[in-house]
């Protein structure tokens, strides 16, 4: 970028003679008007003053804030919008790479990431002692969101129908086993595959009436289930204990110990001294084999019959209809598949918290859920564990930006700025990977050599 | 060859398709609210056989296969797709009267189509469609495709899921099995080298050939194809044929196809029905229907300016003219001055109006493949009919006699113009002059004797050999009738609107299919718009005809209206 600031305001100026001037205009347009707005907001600052309000000018703070959006605009015009080669065009080409060396990148990052994940907490306990257990408990949380993004991939990825109530599904599973606990005294390991069973009955129960939906429509549908789950879950007092939530939810055991401290409990059994971060650990393989045996049945049943017919059913549903494949129960197994394992999930998140409320799942857990799919692209593996990885692991690092600190002042909170930080990242992937970062799509069975099919032939079906 | 087989028993047998069909659509109609897309449709598929279901545009092809294959239910009728040799017809009725959908046996099955959802009529049944507008999916590879339609036989392979996801060896060995299903049919497409490519990225008609080998991928029975040619070039247009034959031959799969490519359709088809305006006009062997009038009828377009020379009713006209002139044998000899040159004319003009007939196939492609195409032969066709017509120059023996001659003489500059100016004329000279008429008291009514009447459905209405007094009405002022239709009906004595108010269904019905566009005088409302105008009153179109604005209409109106005297243009000639 550097070595192209030299020439470029000339090539800016030879394919338009007023464009140095146009530019300074536009530019001064934005400053006046940053200017305006910028008195109210940035201006004027009101400090609680013994007598009330006491109003402060900030002079600096303003010119400064009108400053850099003049500088800020006048760069973009002469860089992006009045050139004819805009730095966007080479840098979207260049930087990021091309979709193949990225699916390149993609297939050992795939082995890496695992390996990685394998070893994570004994990496976390010996490099980093004194945090082990924060880090360990955001890789149990980015382990969640993963498999909550392959669980929702499977519909909205593969069968093409968008799920904006995905949530609905993990408050079920977390409230049955809740429930369970307090009703019937069941541990984990017995109300986990109950939770996904009941969770992919109400997948079947929501997939019934949005069959014949599509488009904006199937979109509405599933966002009004999700609320409706998560409004019966609050008002239902004498059954889900409303507002209050459910506490007491049981932990976890190795098979039947506890991991406890003291007489019977896991470190006792095998004789090694408890630590509380045994917990932790335990929990966090616990939910790295459950996203990992999501991960492999949905590979697999890519590779089924089943998962071709989600395929098909994404690019063209009345072809597959004069094929023979009887879309009703097609897209009712894909939402049910998908349900089932935002159960598991579900379950997981209510042994892993002890306590769970419908506050948990509120519509932005299905926008978080629905953003890891789409940033990482649809369809794609690799892409839902790196979008999961950048926005639930990128938006807690933002907290230790402590370092800024010294830049900005000690007055300075970096961990406000990161919700824009994380807002101006996802613009920007959008901006250069319309369609998620691995937007191509491999191909589930090969007759002589691989290719990878680009993102501008996949269908995205429907709601999208 | 298997064809000219068939073809010689068709001559003097029951034809194939209806001794052995593997599909009988019976009484089929498909109403959209009050549009009735296809009505009361009967027709077989014979077994082996491809079948070709042609027509103009619109005509309600695509319906019929909508139907066939379950995207539409039938608003009444019957689909009876059979598995097994010969009629069936004790199966086909006891599953008719039991209410299930289909019944199989060990040798054979009925499935009554229109009970069955789409995907198990491609599954049980066993019918394969392929669409009008490409339908593949174009984000997987033509290898997968062809998979996804295998899709049922290796759902229950890999134990519905749980065996493929569990890894049993049987889903292997099925997969591996499809895979060879599909590679054969990929090399019989000439798309082997192509398989791992995404079907979007494919050339247009190796997509079509995807979809084809998709459809077989099925292992179908019977196979739909919607418009297989369209946009293929003519050595692509050719391979198709290939194929279609290669499929039928060596995988014993009934073709039915919807084609406007004639070229297609006369080569490969050993039946063709064709379907106007929802209605069947034709069915038999591909060379019977390329010589079927309706057929030519329906392509070529009986509109009004473009009357088809059709040797039955020219036949039939020249018998009327040859009895009204019998009785006016002195008006003969003034007009046999005119008839000279016009018969010339006649003859120059007829050669063109051959010409134009002559390659059926190839003007029915042309209309078939574009609107526009028509034009060119409507106008041949037009500029030929005046002339062709001796007698209507003949007719004008009180008129001045040089004035329509020379106008009839002028198609053969085949003139665009000329022979618009020609079109007026000829309806007013063919009029007999109602001075002339009123003098020799004929009686009124006689009937007109049509050799083969019997071969129209319904009842021939009665008509008269003579107007009444004071000539007939200007039946052009109909919506629907022109000069063309307008000398036919007189043909059949029928001179008045309060004759066309008085027809019933059957006469109807008789009057559409003598005048080969069965079902358009229900839909143009003749009889209500000629009880309005018997009366004596106006409709939209009439007072738009009277101004002259409709160019296929002749302005004026002629005949006795009760009370005041008849502006007769024959008359004022």
């Amino acid at each position: 970028m550097a070595a192209s600031d030299t020439n470029k305001p000339v090539v800016a100026q030879r394919g338009d003679p007023n464009s140095m001037y146009e530019s300074v205009k536009d530019a001064a347009m934005a400053a006046l008007l940053a200017g305006v707005l910028g008195f109210f907001f940035i201006g004027i600052r009101t400090d609680i003053a013994p007598g009330g309000l006491d109003l402060k000018m900030r002079w600096g703070a303003w010119i400064v804030a009108i400053l850099v959006v003049f500088a800020g605009r006048l760069l973009l015009n002469l860089f992006v919008y009045k050139t004819r080669t805009p730095v966007t065009r080479s840098l979207s080409s260049g930087l990021p790479g091309s979709e193949n060396t990225l699916a390149q990148v993609g297939k050992w990052l795939k082995w890496g990431l695992l390996a990685f994940a394998v070893v994570l907490p004994f990496f976390f306990t010996i490099f980093f002692p004194s945090r082990d257990r924060q880090f360990i408990d955001l890789a149990i949380l980015i382990m969640t969101y993963i498999m909550l993004g392959w669980g929702l991939n499977i519909v909205v990825g593969l069968a093409g129908l968008l799920d904006l109530g995905y949530v609905a599904f993990y408050a079920v599973g977390a409230y049955s086993f809740a429930l369970m606990a307090q009703y019937f005294d069941f541990g984990f390991w017995l109300a986990l595959p109950l939770a996904g069973l009941l969770a992919a009955c109400w997948g079947l129960i929501l997939g019934f009436p949005v069959l014949r939906l599509r488009g904006d429509y199937l979109a509405i549908v599933t966002l009004a289930f999700g609320e409706i789950i998560r409004v019966v879950l609050l008002n239902w007092y004498e059954f889900t204990n409303g507002p209050d939530g459910i506490s007491g939810i049981p932990k976890p055991t190795f098979f039947g110990l506890e991991l406890k401290r003291g007489e019977g409990g896991f470190a006792d059994f095998f004789g090694i001294a408890y630590d509380p971060i045994q917990r932790f650990i335990f929990l966090y393989y616990i939910i790295f084999i459950l996203a990992l045996i999501t991960n492999f049945v949905t590979m697999r049943l890519r590779r089924l019959p089943i998962g071709r017919a989600w395929e098909a059913l994404r690019e063209d549903e009345i072809a597959c209809r004069s094929l023979g494949i009887n879309t009703r129960n097609t897209k009712l197994t894909a939402f049910a598949i998908g349900a089932m394992f935002g159960g598991f999930a579900g379950s997981f998140f209510a042994t892993r918290q002890g306590f769970i409320s419908p506050e948990s799942f509120t519509f932005l857990e299905s926008a978080i859920i629905l953003a890891i799919v789409v940033l990482g692209g649809l369809g794609s593996q690799i892409g839902v564990v790196i979008a999961a990885v950048v926005m639930i692991g990128g938006i807690e690092m933002l907290r230790n930006l402590g370092f800024l600190q010294q830049v900005f002042g000690s007055g300075f909170d970096p961990a406000q700025y990161r919700m824009l930080i994380f807002g101006l990242a996802m613009v920007l992937i959008m901006v250069w990977k319309p369609r998620g970062l691995i937007s191509t799509r491999e191909p589930s069975a090969v007759l002589k050599e691989r290719k990878r099919i680009g993102a501008d032939m996949v269908a995205q079906g429907e709601g999208h | 060859m298997k064809t000219a087989t068939k073809m010689k028993t068709i001559g003097d047998t029951v034809p194939n398709w209806d001794v052995d069909p593997v599909l009988s659509v019976e009484h089929l109609t498909m109403r959209f609210g009050g549009l009735v897309a296809v009505g009361d449709l009967s027709f077989n598929v014979g077994r082996g056989d491809i079948t070709a279901l042609i027509g103009p545009n619109g005509a309600g092809k695509t319906t019929v296969f909508n139907c066939v294959t379950g995207f539409y239910k039938p608003t009444e009728g019957r689909i009876v797709m059979r598995h097994g040799p010969g009629r069936q017809d004790d199966a086909v009725q006891a599953v008719t009267a039991s209410g299930l959908k289909w019944k199989s046996a060990a040798e054979g099955g009925v499935f009554l189509l229109e009970r069955m959802p789409d995907h198990e009529i491609s599954h049980k049944a066993k019918v394969a469609r392929t669409f009008q507008n490409i339908r593949l999916f174009g984000g997987m590879t033509a290898l997968e495709n062809l998979l996804v339609a295998q899709h049922n036989p290796l759902m229950v392979a890999s134990g519905f899921s749980l065996g493929g996801i569990l890894g049993l060896p049987h889903y292997k060995k099925a997969q591996s099995a499809a895979i060879d299903k599909a590679v054969y049919w990929l090399e019989r497409t000439h798309l082997v080298d192509r398989a791992d490519d995404p079907a979007a990225d494919l050339p247009y008609g190796a997509q079509r050939r995807l979809e084809i080998a998709r459809a077989m991928c099925i292992g179908p029975q019977l196979l739909c194809l919607d418009e297989p040619a369209a946009g293929l070039n003519p050595r692509e247009s050719a391979e198709l044929n290939e194929l279609l034959k290669y499929i039928r031959d060596e995988h014993n799969v009934s073709v039915l196809l919807i084609e406007h490519d004639m070229g297609v359709v006369m080569e490969i088809s050993d039946h063709v029905v064709v379907l106007d305006y929802g209605v069947k006009i034709s069915d038999g062997p591909a060379d019977a229907v390329k010589t079927d009038p309706k057929v030519i009828a329906a392509y070529l377009g009986v509109d009004d300016e473009a009357e088809i020379d059709v040797p039955e009713i020219r036949r039939d006209v020249a018998k009327v003219v040859a009895a009204a002139e019998a009785e006016k044998p002195a008006a003969r000899r003034s007009a046999a001055k005119a008839r000279k040159p016009a018969a010339k004319a006649g003859k120059a003009a007829a050669k063109t109006a051959g010409a134009a007939k002559a390659d059926t196939a190839t003007a029915m492609k042309l209309v078939g493949q574009t609107k526009s195409a028509k034009a060119p032969a409507k106008s041949s066709a037009s500029k030929a009919k005046p002339a062709a017509k001796p007698k209507a120059a003949a007719k004008a023996r009180s008129v001045a006699k040089t004035e329509p001659a020379a106008k009839a003489a002028s198609p053969a500059t085949s003139s665009a113009t000329a022979a618009a100016k020609a079109k007026p004329a000829t309806p007013a000279a063919a009029k007999p002059a109602p001075g002339k008429k009123t003098a020799p008291a004929k009686p009124a009514a006689s009937e007109i004797k049509i050799a083969n009447a019997g071969d129209y459905p319904g009842k021939q209405p009665h008509g008269t050999k003579k107007p009444r007094t004071g000539g007939g009405n200007n039946l052009t002022r109909i919506k629907g009738i022109g000069p063309a239709n307008e000398k036919k009906l007189n043909a059949l004595g029928i001179w008045h609107f309060d004759q066309i108010a008085a027809w019933t269904k059957a006469e109807i019905d008789w009057v559409g299919a003598y005048l080969s566009f069965p079902g358009r005088i229900e839909r143009e409302q003749w009889v209500k718009q000629a009880k309005v105008l018997a009366r004596g009153g106006e409709t939209e179109f009439s007072k738009r005809v009277d101004k002259g604005d409709v160019p296929t209409s002749v302005p004026g109106r002629r005949g006795a209206a009760p009370a005041r005297k008849p502006a007769s243009k024959g008359g004022k000639a």
